[in-house]
């Protein structure tokens, strides 16, 4: 579990010298290039707003009214039995369905419970290791026509199924439990 | 769908507030929960600037399509029924690369260039073949390298070490992939095996 840490902490410093090298060789204009790619950076940030305005608000209230308690004990023991923590359900929930949706949802259990707490880091995990399923699915069937998915969603699911319980195994190991 | 999750989470909400007394709260958490994310947008702006950045230095150096060459001999393995040198191979090579260094907004338009291709070798059918279904479980099982929203959003919260789960998504991200694989799998033999 030692490397894994190692990794994160070297990962980043590392690519992004390799990247720069690599770029000098191939006679890229390095510092062109990245000024270009960054302001697709700021149109990214920007076009997220009200996505995020949406989903944050519609989770304040969820919670502020006292909703968010009230099921949450509701699930709690069942969960609580097979080891899962009660407080990422929605986010599992959303991840498939709406990738800005689930983006507001990380950083809300990122605001409430602490970056550095476990179910932080657990929905840090969550939003990265999988993607937007239903998202996928439809801009690229859509794109092309396709009107009989077969097993595409089935697969698809199962898929990210297989990533939640990936990531609460995963930080547990790392991080230790709850 | 979102739709509809959206306005059940806020009804539920108002509903709650008027059976419990938390309208002030609610009050509150409408204005509070605007603010903090416009707070949260502006704050990722720094990160997709630089990240953004970079990368496109290494598509501009050449460095994604060496990567594709690199990957190619696996993922033959994955699609035994696209041809290797077929242009079905390199957009999804392209789709999967761009994929893995977080470019969403390239992996996109190469993604869907990919299933016109992959509609092309099944004939025009409108329905999905084998390696269309194949394709879409490796892209909705994630394939980041490096999740640079969620460091961003970590850096905002004051996180101590906002990269330290850069490993365990890795992990993850490679369990979910290998799972995608292997559920794809499962379900064709299963339909040969019927049909």
């Amino acid at each position: 579990m030692e490397i894994v840490s190692a990794v994160s902490l070297w990962l980043i410093p590392i690519l992004i010298g390799f990247i720069l090298i690599y770029g000098t060789f191939k006679k890229v204009p390095t510092y062109e290039s990245f000024t270009e790619g960054g302001k697709e950076g700021i149109k990214i940030a920007v076009s997220i707003i009200p996505f995020l305005v949406g989903m944050l608000v519609a989770i304040s209230v969820f919670r502020a009214s006292g909703a968010l308690e009230y099921f949450m004990n509701l699930i709690r023991p069942g969960l609580n039995a097979i080891g899962i923590p009660p407080d990422i359900v929605p986010l599992a929930i959303i991840r498939p369905i709406s990738g800005t949706a689930a983006l507001g949802m990380t950083s809300d259990l990122i605001a409430v419970h602490g970056p550095d707490s476990f179910i932080g880091r657990l929905a840090s995990v969550l939003q990265g290791s999988t993607d937007t399923t239903f998202y996928v699915l439809t801009v690229y069937f859509g794109a092309v026509g396709i009107k009989k998915m077969g097993d595409a969603l089935k697969v698809g699911l199962l898929a990210d199924l297989a990533g939640i319980i990936a990531s609460i195994v995963i930080v547990t190991l790392v991080f230790g439990s709850m | 769908m979102v739709n509809i999750i959206w306005v059940i989470l806020t009804v539920i909400g108002v509903v709650f507030a008027m059976i419990n007394g938390t309208m002030n709260e609610v009050n509150e958490a409408i204005f509070n929960g605007a603010k903090e994310a416009v707070t949260l947008c502006i704050g990722l702006i720094s990160i997709l600037v630089f990240w953004l950045g970079m990368m496109r230095i290494a598509e501009d150096a050449g460095l994604l399509k060496k990567l594709a060459s690199l990957f190619r001999p696996i993922v033959k393995k994955l699609f035994p029924e696209v041809p290797s040198d077929h242009p079905a191979m390199g957009y999804m090579l392209s789709n999967m690369m761009a994929n893995m260094f977080g470019l969403g907004n390239a992996a996109t338009p190469l993604g869907i260039k990919a299933m016109e291709e992959l509609k092309r070798l099944n004939g025009g059918k409108n329905e999905a073949s084998r390696s269309m279904i194949t394709f879409l479980a490796i892209n909705t099982s994630s394939l980041t390298l490096i999740p640079t929203t969620v460091i961003a959003i970590r850096m905002n919260y004051n996180s101590a070490s906002p990269t330290d789960i850069v490993g365990p998504t890795l992990v993850a991200t490679f369990c979910s992939t290998l799972a995608a694989i292997m559920i794809d799998r499962y379900f064709y033999y299963r339909r040969t095996r019927k049909g």
